[in-house]
């Protein structure tokens, strides 16, 4: 279903040698040397070596592998905070790695944000200064920066905060404001280089469904570094694993569940066979908001907006399911005056029971990312399950089981 | 020099080929520094005349209550005694000359080092080259610097300034470099990251975030500066200086201590004063 999407980044044959004599060191590499024998043979690093992959217009693609796998250095060399040493990235068509030093700024003003492990927030300038910062640089209006720097940090949750400095508030909200700043110059492609490990496990969960709910809403094609499975899985649309600075495998998070190419994921899914007697009670989370069968079209958007949902469940009175409502056909509704939710209703969204085993929700993920309705016996709506809980769960279990 | 053989080396001579260099600077270039006396003895009138306009008691209510913002009572207090005492020893139009000159010679040495401050933070290879410079500069004996500046602009205030200058300079630009690299690299990259330019970093990021301690080199320079102007009276500069250096020749010990202690003063005011400055501002909360 990805490659229905337009290629939004094109990355091909990238490598990075970090030291003085990279010629020799990709020759080497290209006579079949590995990283560890070339930095003995020459004492040169091989950070990257021949990576190719694509990134789709929208997706949200993790990249996960251990410490010094390459991971940082394949994001910088994305933006060029790292030049590479040979190698292809295609944006939109232009290759970053050819432009000279002023197409180079326009092209990071106009493509890249950026959101980083330690926040790097300016001490100095206020929240909303932080926010407004890619835009002051881009030159925008001063009445234009201050809005969208708002809008931005209304979006993250972060409003009455705009004059407080970075230093004053907690490391989660710090990195709310990073988030903010990188959505407030609206870029084509976010960049999320360990954003969310600095922040202990809850407020991480937190971060993780935030950025999940923004993501569907703005369909911002966002590449996120993490060395965390549990996370990768939980947020990604499809997954990277780099080893050694090489991609071990490219694929969805079922695929590298079901058919691991390295021994670090392999170790994880030794224990998903524990998915037999995992069952959808435990991937369930509780319903934020409903709509009623007697909600008017307005009301349901509002209730998707105040939750940060893009779907919603609608039931009767007694709790019962009738079916599910995307946000899209919602707006819809408003805009065509409609007055009750009938004719946009899908009636035949997933309803499992809460003993249903998790390894049979994959199929009914299959195409689309909206959540099944956990129900009783009687039909009435128990509870939620999305796509990434389900992975997250089994990933746990495999971490527990291994 | 000569040993046991009776093989002579010649002394080098380094200080007639120097002297050489600074006649041919005097009679060429006697119009610049023409010039740049002519300016720089207006600007120390001006300043003088408008410091000595106003009433002594109205200078010390302005500098007590600028203490009294700026770094609270006790200096306030402080200030009051201290000025108190300089009128009451009856230096006060010393003190004002004295202070004068400070004022002058640090501006010019301030916007000068700056400048060489920042070329130096961001380029290595101009780095490598002021660093040296600035070691000789400071450990040179502070009076050499009053030699040359006679060809140049005669005895008297100019002479003074122009020692002064190129001998407070070096910890002013020391500090503006050291600044400027401490700016964490992280906080650079994600300048970059968003597309910042060389001069967007530089005003931004690298000068606001170093300005504590750019202004801790600016404390330092305005101390090196009085320290100088008060020794300058051996070339004719006015001021306190002038008051130790002619109790010197009259042996009147006691007027020394006096202008001494007003030196003090001076020096302890106008330090904490500008320390307030190089404090890290903490955000409001
Ligand atoms: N500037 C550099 N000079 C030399 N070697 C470097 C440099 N930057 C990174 N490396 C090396 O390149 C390899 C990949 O580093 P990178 O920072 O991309 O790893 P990572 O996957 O981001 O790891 P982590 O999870 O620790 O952040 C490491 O072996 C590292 O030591
Ligand atoms: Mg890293």
């Amino acid at each position: 279903m990805t490659d229905t999407r337009d290629v939004k980044i094109r990355v091909r044959n990238l490598s990075k040698v970090f030291g003085n004599q990279p010629d020799k060191a990709l020759k080497l590499r290209d006579e079949g040397m590995k990283r560890p024998e070339i930095l003995e043979k020459t004492g040169q690093t091989l950070g990257l070596s021949n990576v190719d992959f694509d990134v789709m217009e929208g997706e949200l693609l993790v990249i996960m592998g251990l410490s010094g796998s390459g991971k940082s250095t394949l994001i910088r060399c994305l933006n060029r905070l790292i030049e590479p040493t040979e190698g292809e990235i295609l944006i939109d068509g232009d290759d970053v790695a050819k432009l000279d030093d002023k197409s180079l700024l326009r092209c990071r003003r106009k493509h890249f944000s950026m959101v980083f492990q330690n926040f790097a927030l300016f001490p100095h300038r206020t929240v909303q200064q932080n926010a407004e910062f890619g835009l002051e640089v881009r030159g925008e209006e001063k009445e234009v920066c201050y809005q969208r720097g708002r809008d931005a940090l209304k979006q993250v949750g972060l409003d009455g905060w705009e004059d407080a400095y970075p230093s004053q508030l907690s490391g989660g909200m710090q990195q709310r404001v990073g988030l903010a700043r990188a959505l407030a110059n609206d870029s084509t492609v976010l960049l999320m280089d360990e954003a969310f490990s600095a922040l202990d496990p809850l407020i991480r969960k937190d971060m993780q469904q935030e950025l999940l709910a923004l993501q569907h809403k703005m369909k911002k094609t966002t590449i996120f570094i993490t060395h965390d499975l549990d996370e990768a899985l939980s947020i990604g649309d499809r997954i990277i694993l780099l080893k050694d600075g090489e991609i071990v495998q490219i694929g969805s998070p079922e695929s590298i569940l079901t058919s691991p190419a390295n021994d670090y994921v392999a170790r994880f899914v030794e224990g998903v066979d524990m998915s037999r007697i995992l069952t959808a009670r435990s991937a369930m989370t509780d319903v934020r908001a409903t709509a009623r069968d007697d909600d008017g079209p307005r009301t349901a958007l509002r209730k998707m907006g105040d939750n940060g949902l893009d779907s919603l469940f609608v039931v009767r009175r007694d709790r019962t399911v009738l079916g599910i409502i995307t946000a899209e056909d919602t707006e819809r509704a408003v805009r065509e005056n409609l007055t009750d939710l009938s004719s946009i209703i899908h009636s035949d969204c997933c309803q499992v029971s809460p003993e249903e085993p998790l390894h049979n929700l994959f199929a009914m993920f299959a195409g689309h990312h909206h959540p099944l309705a956990v129900v009783d016996e009687q039909s009435r709506l128990l509870g939620v399950v999305i796509k990434g809980s389900v992975l997250a769960e089994l990933a746990e279990a495999g971490e527990a089981h291994a | 020099m000569s040993d046991a053989t009776g093989f002579t080396i010649p002394k080098i001579e380094l200080g007639d080929w120097i002297e050489t260099g600074l006649d041919y600077l005097t009679t060429n270039y006697s119009s610049i520094t023409r010039g740049i006396s002519k300016f720089t003895e207006t600007g120390i009138d001006v300043l003088n005349d408008a410091l000595m306009w106003l009433p002594e008691w109205a200078l010390i209510a302005l500098v007590t209550l600028l203490c009294w913002r700026l770094a609270g009572t006790r200096l306030a207090i402080g200030s009051v005694l201290g000025l108190g005492l300089i009128w009451n020893l009856d230096l006060w139009d010393p003190m004002i000359e004295s202070l004068t000159l400070v004022v002058i010679a640090t501006l010019v040495a301030v916007v000068i080092a700056v400048p060489l401050g920042i070329l130096a933070a961001l380029s290595d290879r101009f780095y490598k080259v002021i660093m040296p410079v600035l070691d000789f500069m400071q450990t040179m004996p502070a009076f050499v610097y009053l030699i040359p500046a006679i060809p140049f602009f005669g005895i008297g205030s100019v002479s003074a300034i122009f020692a002064t200058v190129i001998f407070s300079m070096p910890p002013a630009i020391r500090f503006t470099t050291l600044g400027i690299r401490q700016v964490p690299n992280d906080l650079i990259e994600a300048a970059d990251a968003f597309g910042a330019t060389r001069s967007q970093k530089l005003f931004k990021l690298q000068l606001p975030l170093s300005l504590p301690t750019v202004m801790a080199g600016i404390n330092q320079t305005i101390m090196l500066a009085l320290s100088m102007v008060v020794i300058a009276a051996m070339i004719g500069a006015d001021g306190l200086g002038n008051e130790v250096w002619k109790a010197i020749q009259r042996l009147r010990p006691g007027d020394g201590f006096e202008a001494g202690i007003a030196v003090v003063i001076l020096a302890m005011l106008l330090d904490r004063l500008t320390q307030t400055f190089s404090k890290e501002k903490k955000p409001r909360s």
